[in-house]
């Protein structure tokens, strides 16, 4: 695998890849938060009146609210008023219908960022909708999966082109006031995913969108709405990434998954936000409330995400187990890297009988980095046969670093069966010598067994992200040890 | 192949080596055998280039090379291997996905062609015939959860398909029932070529009945203190060690 291992040195010879800024025009409101600006996103959208009022009662919510203080993060607090809550690439009224009304400059942007807008998309059989700071670009493969059914859209275009489905389940699992930064995205929310898989369809292809935070001093707020209707299927990824800027940005994205009976949602996030140089300077604030439904009988919904961005990660995906004999899967690679901090993990909330979890996370942490692992696995007096099964692991590279981990566990019903296991270990210097001997460089060895630490998790990615996932993680270990 | 001119190794404060010579040949066996504690695996440790084990004096010169100068990975691609003792668990990276990178960072830096997976497969699968290993060993993680003698086996696995010019083994046979010590001894025979040599780290004579070195060394206290042919190793399995520890100490 010398070939492979070529481009790992490569990679990790390198520094951030996706840290370009496009130069193109925009269309963005002053900084600062208040009614008005929201009712101006809201215009700017051309939404419905039951849009603007939902955004507005999430507004006046999210300020009686106190952002958390309970993560194992600290930062220096964050001014809202200096933020610029909506910024769009240019044509304010009329965004493009097709690739070939997009900006060419946008386009060469994700040809940088490696995404198949068009021939490499096909090939790979890819549905993308890309998120350009705030307003979704394009959609490709509209047409294919209209065949099917399935509606695959940008989450403004649902508002106005949907709204009957949009009114009936935004907000039903994470509510407008669920926490500080849902309440927040629920006021500005900018732009984002929608996805409606109709009853007994199988999504005949993986859908993707790539979110890119270009703009200075924006915040970026999407809102992604994924409903799997009775005995239907769908896998969904998305990417991230952003330029290299001195100052923090803030990135509150709320996801929402709804799985009826029988129906399966498999959510893949390999999450890229630019994490700060390794002095800790800059990066994006990932503060994020992701959570999925199981409504229906039968119905899975799992999770899997390799975090190896952001300066701060604040994420927990969560599962509401509420149909009978449902199933709730989470698996996790968390990177932090010189000065990165992640406070992240899962939630299980059993709540139909015979429900099942499984929790598997895998935190690295190098350099000055603290990683934490937070989890609540809850089973309610409902949930009889309740099962959940959580392993926890954490690798230390390097002896500045620091790993956590958090586990909440509440069973109100004594079938519940919970398992817990949690190790911690440190790349040793006889697995290092044991594969030097063998002919591996020290870098190549690191790759080998952060890669062999993370296995259970990449293979639950889509095969063509898993190799995207690996080399991020050699990125982003790049001079950890040694 | 081999040269090593008067070594003197320092671990922790603590001279090991003081002042050992040997001279290794194209094709031929030597096994270095001597009591516990008198420096056998500190020699395995430095020929592979292990950190920690401080050569003090002395040089050790590999196919013309300067060995000292190398780095482990280094070593290993001029045709150094090394059958530890204890082999090393790795979680989560199987044994087919090391040992073909490896074989390729070998090729690599030899100017070879890398090889394909069909490639590799076709290139082990003689040997884990010899070794009487299993389809299903490839894909268990490295050493995880091996028996003593499973973790031996896999390391002779690595040797017959990296090829090495100069292999040590270092107590390969330790732990081995006598059914594994007849497969390991098998698989080590098998490499025996006029073009490679091989040093056997042992305690114990049992080893040498099937691999039939072509010179035997006793190491006591540092440093080489006897040498003969395979007779040595039937004589010191008889009469222990002691007696040439008093012969070393009195002369």
């Amino acid at each position: 695998m010398a070939t492979d291992s070529k481009e790992l040195a490569g990679l990790v010879g390198g520094k951030y890849r996706y840290g370009f800024v496009t130069d193109i025009e925009e269309d963005r409101v002053p900084p600062g938060l208040n009614e008005d600006v929201v009712r101006l996103i809201s215009a700017k959208k051309n939404e419905p009146e039951f849009m603007t009022e939902w955004r507005l009662k999430a507004y006046r919510q999210w300020l009686t609210m106190t952002e958390p203080t309970w993560a194992q993060v600290s930062y220096e607090p964050i001014d809202y008023q200096s933020i610029c809550y909506y910024a769009a690439p240019k044509n304010p009224d009329d965004a493009p219908k097709s690739l070939d009304e997009v900006d060419p400059k946008l386009l060469e942007t994700y040809d940088k960022l490696g995404i198949p807008l068009h021939e490499r998309a096909r090939l790979a059989g890819v549905a993308v909708d890309a998120v350009f700071d705030s307003v979704s670009v394009a959609t490709t493969f509209k047409a294919k999966l209209a065949e099917a059914g399935v509606i695959f859209c940008s989450f403004s275009e649902a508002v106005t082109e949907y709204p009957e489905l949009v009114k009936k389940y935004l907000g039903t699992v994470v509510p407008r006031a669920d926490n500080f930064f849902a309440a927040l995205n629920s006021a500005v929310f900018s732009d984002g995913s929608f996805v409606y898989i109709p009853k007994g369809v199988r999504c005949p292809m993986e859908l993707s969108t790539y979110f890119r935070i270009n703009a200075a001093n924006t915040g970026q707020f999407e809102r992604t709405l994924i409903i799997a209707d009775e005995g239907s299927h769908v896998s969904y990824l998305e990417g991230c990434t952003a330029p290299m800027r001195d100052e923090n940005q803030l990135h509150a994205a709320v996801v929402e998954l709804v799985a009826l009976d029988d129906a399966e949602i498999k959510y893949s996030t390999v999450q890229n936000w630019y994490p700060g140089d390794e002095n800790g300077v800059g990066g994006i604030y990932n503060f994020v409330t992701k959570r999925g439904d199981c409504r229906g009988a039968n119905s899975k919904i799992s999770w899997t995400q390799v975090e190896t961005g952001s300066a701060i990660t604040w994420k927990y995906p969560s599962c509401v187990l509420r149909g009978e004999n449902s199933v709730g899967e989470f698996y996790s690679v968390a990177v932090a890297n010189n000065y990165q901090q992640a406070d992240t993990g899962s939630k299980m909330i059993h709540i139909g009988r015979n429900t099942r979890s499984t929790i598997i996370s895998k935190g690295i942490s190098a350099g000055h980095a603290q990683n934490a692992y937070r989890g609540l696995v809850r089973i309610m007096p409902t949930a009889q046969g309740a099962r959940n099964y959580t392993q926890c692991d954490s690798l230390l590279l390097g002896d500045q670093c620091s790993a956590h981990t958090f586990p909440y566990i509440e069973a109100r019903e004594r079938s519940a069966h919970i398992e817990h296991e949690a190790t911690t270990s440190k790349i040793s210097e006889d697995q290092l010598f044991y594969c030097r001997q063998r002919g591996l460089s020290e870098e190549d060895a690191v790759n080998l067994i952060v890669n062999g630490f993370c296995r259970e998790v990449f293979k639950e990615l889509p095969m063509e992200f898993a190799v995207e996932a690996q080399n991020l993680l050699n990125v982003s270990l790049e001079g950890a040890v040694g | 192949m081999l040269v090593i001119d008067s070594l003197h190794v320092r671990v922790q404060d603590r001279d090991i080596l003081d002042g050992l010579s040997l001279s290794v040949g194209l094709g031929e066996v030597h096994a270095i055998m001597g009591p516990n504690g008198s420096g056998k695996s500190t020699l395995a440790q430095v020929l592979a280039g292990r950190d920690g084990y401080e050569v003090t004096a002395g040089r050790i010169e590999f196919l013309g090379e300067d060995l000292l100068a190398l780095t482990p990975e280094e070593r290993a691609h001029a045709g150094l291997f090394l059958a530890f003792q204890y082999p090393i668990e790795i979680p989560g990276v199987n044994n087919a996905y090391l040992l073909k990178a490896a074989l390729n960072a070998q090729r690599h830096a030899r100017g070879e062609p890398e090889l394909d997976a069909f490639e590799f497969m076709r290139v082990i699968k003689d040997n884990m015939k010899l070794m009487q290993i299993h389809e299903d060993f490839l894909s268990r993680s490295v050493n995880t959860g091996f028996s003593g003698g499973e973790k031996k086996r896999n390391e002779i696995l690595q040797m017959l398909t990296l090829e090495p010019r100069l292999a040590v083994l270092d107590e390969t046979d330790s732990g081995l029932d006598v059914d594994a010590l007849k497969i390991v001894a098998n698989g080590i025979n098998s490499l025996r070529d006029p073009q490679r040599s091989m040093i056997l780290v042992t305690h114990y004579e049992r080893l040498l009945e099937l691999v039939k070195p072509d010179h035997v060394h006793v190491l006591a206290h540092g440093k080489i203190v006897r040498s003969g042919d395979h007779t040595l190793a039937r004589e010191l399995d008889e009469r222990g060690y002691e007696w040439i520890e008093q012969e070393a100490q009195s002369a």
